[in-house]
């Protein structure tokens, strides 16, 4: 028992100062975020006409009230249409994240067809199959709520046609693991769509509005002349009595979803999980809400991690773990809703002490059986003659083979910067965190973009220097503000958010809460029975 | 002297359950009988033996005097207590007790029958210089006769069946034309409900109040009276509010009322418990109404005040034991009122509501009595008196009680029937029974059946209810989550909307246990400060704090109950899909259980909305079952005569649209 006692005055002006800076980047992730309901929210008369629900009501329909919601991938394809960081929509036109149905944690995904009628943009694909991974993973059964209009023609990619298909092996192996797969078929799914019903273990036909077929109409009397009715040809009254695609006929939108609550409710799927054992805890006793002033927006001022980890963890509680050893690494032992688990965060760059010790760190970690967050804020390995002499590559290695091979959950946050090896070294995206999100003010990047042109420069100078030229300042300034410009954009957590390299830009006041969530849903993912097969279930 | 061990209650309901509580008290063996529509019933599970006697209808069961001797019979039961109603004031019943044995808990059939007869019981009482209404009770019953002596009596008068009760065969005659219809009618009324068109005339005493006298005697010769109960508050000559003493009693008033009750017991050879009703007039004059010769329904608050155990005391003169009591024994302290809890709607014209009573809990509190007959999740049958329980209260003063009942009747836990319990509340609430000045017009004056449809956030109160209860259901199904998390999402709150029959409300969790629910263009913030998922809940509506009881009825159905007044809320959402079961949609399902005494269609009719279908009966009354949608006839699950449950699909439309 270790209390943290906090060296933060929550009324001084610095404070002040940081949670205005906070919050302002919290507001424009709403902003960014409600962008994509708002646009869709313009359809809602045409649904309402149709007598359907919109995406966001087929949702809050489909969840159980009040039970936690985990939103995956809200920034996905954010500045991927179009540079503008004001138009830009974020979400891939595609709700998806992890909640309860009738008790049971699924993974959900929903077609956002109030944009663009749901059609699949360029990093449609890579969240519906990160989403598909971590249903395979976590064991959640996987809702689909279908209504797209399929691929835009006018924006047709190879690649995305070619990796797309990797949704339907995915569901393919996610029945063979042993977890079932549902759609509710809102709207139409047209030719490749028509594989996610087809690949789906039940699938709930909305009459009138659900459709399934690998033409339409158009495409049909295109290719064969043939004219065809939609009904008659992809109708899901025609699959619940002729094709027997469509198991479960829905009267409308509602009733589709109602028919889903209660399937999810009969697989007795928490039967074959046992409960975690619930220890009381207590929450921090620093207020996360807090975090928003503890931490400053620029990741170059430096302040104690632990005053993070303090409004994090259960009773504002933990145990470091060689304090005065690889002192700008800090490893942390804490409950968080009572769960146990390892604390990595950042004071400076790693040291080699730092990166032995995260080393061994992990290895402890991994041999009590308990996850491991990374708070990330790390510019990256020590440079330098001593450093590298000290073994700097050797510790940074043993560090990255240690994370790379641990065996027990990793969440990962970033918190601040998260630039070069120091984000390899700390769970980033490459090394398959469990969970993976970022505060509205990380930066990400192999440096910095201040250190990348600086580097630039010195490199374009000693050139001059051994060409014997001398150097145009105007050209240099030019040159490295381009650089900066060129790093900072990418560097940025909507940027990447949009580019899926997270799960998605999260406020860092629900840091514990996100936590929570996620290490619930690893407990749930390893300790639950599933019965995988060879095949997966076919409609014989 | 003539003990017994074993008691048969020849009853049900609330007054079954008084008895046997004494009775087992005392150690008597007690036997109940039960109908069929009763075998679950808590008089039958609370005695120590039980018989069946019939089906439902209670001329088939209760009323049948050789089913239940032959009940006692089977059971070896030695004494009959009857209870009220039914048979309690049967001569014959009694008489063929003592033929078979049988101790019969009342008073002499003798006494029994002439007090039956109103008129030979106004001549009686005459004779024992008991003050009667003026009147005209002779054998002479043409019509002649009859308005000869409603001209020496004068106008307005009371015409009534003389052998009447409760108000029916009973009229009100202004002037002397309208006399010979009057006749006619009371006649007719008379002879369908009694079997006897005699009549009797008594002059109309104006704004008069209720109050009768409990009256007791024994065997040796013993008779005294226990004080008076003002029974005023009466809809349609139906008691609902009884209180002891009466508000406006005097001592020398009382001293006179009670001895002339006491005379009335001693001309007649009284045994036992009886009441002595009189009509107190605004001068305090006293007039003799009738005698009730048996255990009143308002008992209790003669016993709150008194300290007695009326039905101890009953079960001690049928055995022949003395009363053991002096007048001067029997002290009244403090006040009592009783008011009677009925299954029926009060803004509907008190139409009877059976079905069942998906839940129930007596309120408790400081000086509260609840006579109850009824448990959580009983079927309410429509075949007998709708009478949930009888709720009482004492106090030092006549405020602290009626203050006491008030709040009684608002924490009362009941749920899935509609009661009267508002019109109750209101009822002692209102300013003209505060004050005591009840008479027996109170009722008909200060009802005011729209005052029920009040304007109030139960809507929102329910939509957060319905969230929170579906959480905590979805909570228990799951792994379990740390409550902290609860009400949360990482991304854009996501809404739930509850669809009402008086709008959507549409809710978002604000966090700590608040929600904002949106009605149009108005946003109420209700937190809920504590919940038990059993169906109770504090909550504040901006800031507001508000206690309410509620209950799930089930998915997507929830009744609340705040400060007396039931709600029942249904979110079609949860709904969705199911065949359209409104009477909109051609399905026309009887309102109540009740009997279908008339089918007004044939499969093919065409009918327009509005065409009366059919009639149900229930609880004495006519219902009339109409077409909410024109159409044809296209089929027809019932027959006239037939029963029919609350809520059964009796007829479908096949609507002109469809």
């Amino acid at each position: 028992m270790t209390v943290f006692r906090s060296r933060i005055d929550p009324n001084s002006a610095e404070f002040a100062g940081n949670r205005r800076d906070m919050l302002a980047l919290v507001e424009e992730t709403h902003r960014i975020l409600d962008r994509a309901r708002e646009r869709s929210e313009r359809r809602r008369p045409r649904f309402e006409e149709r007598g359907q629900l919109t995406p966001r009501e087929r949702l809050a329909r489909l969840l159980d009230p009040g039970m936690p919601y985990l939103e995956l991938y809200g920034l996905a394809n954010f500045l991927v249409d179009t540079d503008d960081r004001d138009k830009s929509i974020p979400g891939a036109n595609a709700l998806a994240g992890i909640g309860f149905v009738s008790g049971v944690r699924c993974m959900i995904y929903a077609s956002d067809s109030g944009i663009s009628a749901g059609a699949m943009v360029q990093k449609t694909g890579e969240k519906l199959r990160a989403c598909l991974d971590i249903a395979r993973e976590k064991k959640l059964p996987f809702i689909h709520l279908v209504e797209s209009a399929g691929a835009d023609l006018m924006q047709y990619q190879v690649e995305s046609w070619a990796r797309g298909g990797g949704a339907f092996n995915k569901l393919a192996k996610l029945s063979a693991a042993g977890v079932p797969s549902l759609v509710v078929l809102h709207g139409p799914s047209t030719a490749g769509g028509a594989y996610f019903p087809g690949m789906s273990d039940y699938v709930i036909g909305v009459k009138g509005r659900g459709r399934a077929s690998l033409g339409g109409a158009a495409l049909v009397r295109a290719a064969t002349g043939e004219i065809s009715e939609e009904e008659e040809l992809a109708g899901s009254e025609m699959h619940a009595t002729t094709t027997g695609l469509v198991e479960y006929l829905a009267e409308d939108d509602a009733h589709g979803l109602l028919i889903a609550r209660d399937i999810v409710g009969r697989l007795a799927w928490n039967d074959k999980c046992p409960a975690p054992r619930r220890k009381v805890f207590r929450e921090p006793i620093y207020d996360p809400d807090e975090i928003a002033g503890v931490v400053p927006v620029d990741y170059r001022k430096p302040y104690d991690v632990r005053e993070v980890a303090a409004r994090i963890v259960d009773g504002s509680d933990f145990d470091d773990f060689k304090p005065r050893y690889g002192a700008t690494l800090v490893c942390l032992q804490a409950e968080i809703y009572g769960h146990a688990c390892g604390i990595v965060g950042n004071n400076g760059p790693i040291d080699t002490q730092g990166a032995a010790k995260a080393g061994q760190f992990y290895q402890l970690c991994d041999q009590a059986g308990l996850p491991v967050i990374f708070l990330n804020n790390i510019t990256g390995y020590m440079v330098g003659k001593a450093y590298e002499q000290d073994g700097m590559i050797k510790h940074g290695s043993k560090m990255i083979q240690a994370v790379s091979n641990m065996r027990t959950p990793k969440i990962t946050f970033y918190i601040g910067a998260s630039f070069g090896a120091g984000n390899y070294g700390m769970a980033g995206y490459a090394y398959n965190p469990d969970f993976l999100f970022s505060w509205p003010n990380a930066k990400t990047g192999v440096m910095g973009g201040e250190q990348a042109a600086t580097t630039m420069d010195q490199v374009t100078r000693m050139a001059a220097e051994r060409r014997g030229v001398a150097v145009d300042e105007d050209a240099q300034a030019r040159q490295k503000q381009r650089l900066i410009d060129h790093f900072d954009r990418q560097a940025d957590a909507f940027y990447t958010s949009g580019q899926v390299l997270d799960q998605g830009v999260i406020d860092p006041r629900d840091t514990r809460k996100v936590i929570g969530f996620a290490l619930d849903t690893c407990w749930e993912g390893r300790n639950r029975n599933v019965q995988p097969n060879s095949f997966g279930v076919g409609r014989l | 002297m003539q003990p017994f061990n074993s008691i048969l209650i020849a009853n049900r309901g609330e007054i079954a359950v008084r008895v046997i509580r004494t009775a087992k008290a005392l150690g008597y063996r007690t036997v109940a009988v039960y109908s069929d529509a009763d075998a679950d019933a808590p008089h039958v599970a609370l005695a120590d033996d039980a018989a069946r006697i019939g089906p439902a209808p209670a001329a088939q069961s209760y009323l049948d005097a050789d089913r239940i001797l032959q009940a006692a019979a089977e059971t070896g039961a030695e004494a009959i207590h009857p209870g009220y109603g039914f048979l309690s004031e049967n001569d014959a019943f009694a008489r063929a007790c003592a033929d078979a044995g049988l101790v019969f808990i009342g008073p002499p059939a003798d006494a029994i029958e002439l007090m039956g007869n109103k008129a030979a019981a106004k001549r009686r009482m005459q004779a024992a210089n008991v003050p009667c209404v003026p009147g005209y009770e002779g054998e002479d019953q043409s019509d002649a006769a009859l308005t000869a002596a409603a001209g020496d009596i004068g106008f307005p008068l009371m015409v009534k069946a003389a052998a009447g009760g409760g108000g029916r065969g009973m009229r009100l005659v202004e002037r002397a034309a309208d006399m010979d219809d009057a006749l006619a009618a009371a006649r007719s009324e008379a002879k369908n409900a009694f079997g006897s068109d005699e009549l009797i005339l008594e002059k109309a005493i104006q704004r008069p109040r209720h109050v009768e006298v409990q009256v007791f005697a024994d065997a040796h010769g013993e008779i005294l009276h226990m004080g008076e109960r003002d029974c005023s508050a009466q809809r349609r000559h139906q008691k609902v509010i009884e209180e002891a003493p009466c508000p406006v009693m005097t001592d020398a008033l009382r001293a006179r009322m009670c001895q002339a009750a006491v005379e009335a017991a001693r001309s007649v050879g009284y045994r036992g418990a009886g009441t002595v009703e009189f009509l107190l007039d605004q001068d305090g004059g006293f007039y003799f109404l009738e005698m009730n010769t048996r255990l009143q329904v308002e008992h209790p608050v003669t016993e709150m005040i008194t300290g007695l155990d009326l039905v101890a005391l009953q079960i001690k003169v049928a055995e022949g034991r003395p009363l053991g009591l002096t007048q001067d024994d029997i002290q009244f302290s403090g006040h009592a009122i009783e008011a009677r809890l009925y299954a029926e709607d009060a803004a509907q014209d008190f139409l009877p509501s059976a079905g069942r009573l998906a839940d129930w809990a007596a309120p408790a509190g400081e000086g509260v009595r609840v006579d109850a007959g009824v448990r959580a999740g009983q079927e309410v049958s429509p075949y007998y008196d709708p009478m949930i329980a009888k709720v009482a209260a004492w106090g030092e003063t006549r405020d602290a009680a009626r203050r006491r009942l008030i709040q009684a009747l608002e924490d009362a836990r009941i749920f899935g029937l509609t009661t009267n319990r508002r019109f109750l509340a209101d009822m002692l609430a209102h300013e003209t029974f505060a004050a005591g000045e009840a008479t027996t017009d109170f009722i008909a004056e200060a009802h005011d059946a729209e005052a029920d449809a009040a304007d109030d956030d139960l809507a929102e109160i329910a939509a957060v209810l319905m969230f929170v209860v579906a959480r905590e259901q979805a909570l228990g199904q799951s792994l379990g989550v740390a409550r902290g998390l609860l009400d949360w999402s990482s991304g854009a709150p996501i809404a739930a909307r509850y669809i009402f029959e008086d709008g959507d409300r549409v809710l978002t969790a604000a966090g700590g246990d608040s929600y904002e629910v949106r009605n149009g263009d108005a946003t109420r913030r209700i937190e809920v400060l504590a919940l038990d998922v059993a169906g109770a809940a504090t909550v504040t509506v901006d800031g507001r704090r508000q206690s309410v009881q509620f209950h799930a009825s089930g998915p997507g159905e929830i009744e609340l109950a705040c400060a007396g007044r039931n709600r029942t809320f249904r979110n079609a959402a949860a709904f969705a899909g199911s065949a359209d079961q409104t009477a909109a949609g051609g399905d026309v399902l009887a309102p109540m259980h009740g009997q279908l005494i008339a089918l007004d269609v044939a499969v093919g009719d065409d009918v327009a909305p509005g065409a009366r279908l059919a009639v149900l009966e229930a609880m004495k009354m006519q219902h009339d079952i109409v077409a909410e949608v024109g159409g044809r006839i296209a089929a027809i699950h019932c027959a006239a005569g037939e029963q029919a449950a609350a809520d059964q699909l009796l007829i479908e439309i096949e609507t002109d649209d469809a």
